[in-house]
């Protein structure tokens, strides 16, 4: 099989797992429901006050579901023993993790896609006009956060301590790209074209490529043993 | 060990000559006074935390390119020390914002990448403390090392964009140094002893470091 063909069968694998259980799915959408209501709930009614922390609460609201989400990622195999066999698989390993990345970007976006259409339902917000520019954005955040998130996912699947260790890993090193999304979607809500935000697509841009080719390069090592 | 010893005798004598640099040939700066001494210490504890980097990510890629456990005990021992002595910058940064700038802390660019940086590898030390086998933990631990070390100037620029009091860099920047040389002179002196005394630390731990190993084997 081509490298290609490894990679895809590995998230076709998890995102066929995932379509028929919706074990993750379900909890990530109720987790993230139940997040709208806590914001709405510390952040009071005040709509100026709401507007202006929205581009905030909307990353920190995927963030969370990312550490979740992404957390869990070589968990399936853990549970059910499958972990020697994805070792096992032939060739280069680093398929593997492009499948899982693959996964967990689909997984992701799904999430947030749901978590965007609540977010205007509670807040009453109207992304019409962003809704180009965020296009861009979003995907782009999600791969950043997905990457390195996907590496830190095989690293901390064997370690103690595994659900502590993986935020406080994951999180310093994604604040380029938290930065860059908030302030970007922040210039989008208030009607900016992307244009003008173009500076923090570039940063994502490079962030992303560097997560990547960096995680493809080192995720054999993680593997190892 | 004749190498570490000098090393330790040289450490010392640099950071006396450089508290006396910098209590007493450096002039009292004329707005702020003798807080501003403060920069002699605050300066060098900071790049040399930078330099404990570097050398903790040149370390990671050699120890995944070679697997020879020194390369990891060099970057484990690095990351001690530059947590350290970013943790002892901020502390003095703080102690010096005050009197100047009427605030321990602001959310000023640079405060904000050295205290990521400072986050960023405290959970490297925390994931090396969670891992047991020793193998896995340098595997592991160098490619966080890897990730972490290119995150920096990523770091350094979203930052950067996103807030810009902190006086410019006055000692690496283009044109270089303005200032005087009463000044410059004390401060290089007291860099000198701060990377030495990061050297010595690091020879220290690493010997202790390898010892451990040679006793767990």
């Amino acid at each position: 099989m081509s490298y290609a063909r490894r990679a895809l069968a590995v998230a076709w694998k998890d995102l066929a797992v995932e379509r028929r259980s919706k074990e993750t799915l379900n909890a990530l959408v109720f987790f993230s429901l139940l997040l709208l209501f806590v914001f709405q709930f510390t952040l009071g009614g005040d709509r100026e006050r709401l507007a202006a922390v929205l581009p905030g609460v909307l990353w920190l609201g995927f963030v969370l579901s990312a550490l979740l989400a992404l957390g869990r990622t070589f968990l399936v195999e853990r549970e059910h023993d499958c972990w020697e066999g994805l070792l096992l698989a032939p060739g280069d390993k680093s398929a593997i993790y492009l499948g899982k990345l693959v996964g967990n970007l689909a997984l992701m976006l799904v999430v947030e896609a749901l978590v965007l259409g609540l977010f205007v339902v509670f807040f009453d917000v109207d992304l019409g006009r962003a809704m180009p520019g965020l296009l861009v954005v979003v995907p782009f955040g999600t791969l950043g956060l997905a990457a390195v998130g996907t590496l830190f996912a095989a690293m901390t699947a064997n370690v103690r301590a595994r659900e502590l260790l993986f935020p406080v890993l994951l999180l310093p090193v994604q604040v380029p790209v938290l930065l860059a999304t908030v302030k970007a979607t922040e210039g989008l809500l208030l009607g900016e074209p992307l244009g003008a935000v173009a500076h923090w697509v570039k940063l994502l841009v490079a962030a992303d490529a560097i997560y990547v080719v960096v995680s493809l390069l080192t995720f054999d090592v993680v593997l190892e043993g | 060990m004749a190498v570490v010893k000098t090393l330790g005798w040289l450490t010392a004598i640099g950071l006396l000559v450089g508290l006396v640099m910098g209590f007493g040939v450096a002039p009292r700066e004329v707005t702020q006074g003798n807080v501003q001494r403060i920069m002699y210490v605050h300066v060098p504890l900071i790049l040399a935390s930078y330099v404990a980097f570097g050398v903790l990510a040149v370390a990671s890629v050699i120890y995944l390119i070679r697997r020879d456990p020194a390369a990891d005990r060099v970057a484990h021992a690095s990351g001690e020390v530059g947590v350290i002595f970013v943790g002892l910058g901020i502390a003095t940064g703080s102690i010096w914002g005050k009197p100047t700038w009427g605030t321990w802390w602001t959310w000023d660019a640079r405060l904000t990448s050295v205290a990521i940086l400072f986050v960023m590898y405290l959970g490297y030390l925390l994931l090396r403390g969670t891992i047991d086998d020793p193998e896995r933990a340098a595997r592991y631990c160098a490619v966080l090392g890897i990730v972490a070390a290119l995150d920096i100037p990523l770091v350094h620029f979203s930052v950067y964009w996103w807030r810009t009091l902190h006086q410019p860099p006055s000692l690496m920047k283009p044109g270089g140094f303005t200032g005087s040389s009463s000044i410059l002179w004390p401060l290089l002196i007291n860099l000198l002893a701060f990377i030495l005394l990061y050297a010595y630390f690091v020879a220290r731990r690493v010997r202790l470091l390898r010892a451990e190993a040679e006793a767990a084997a």
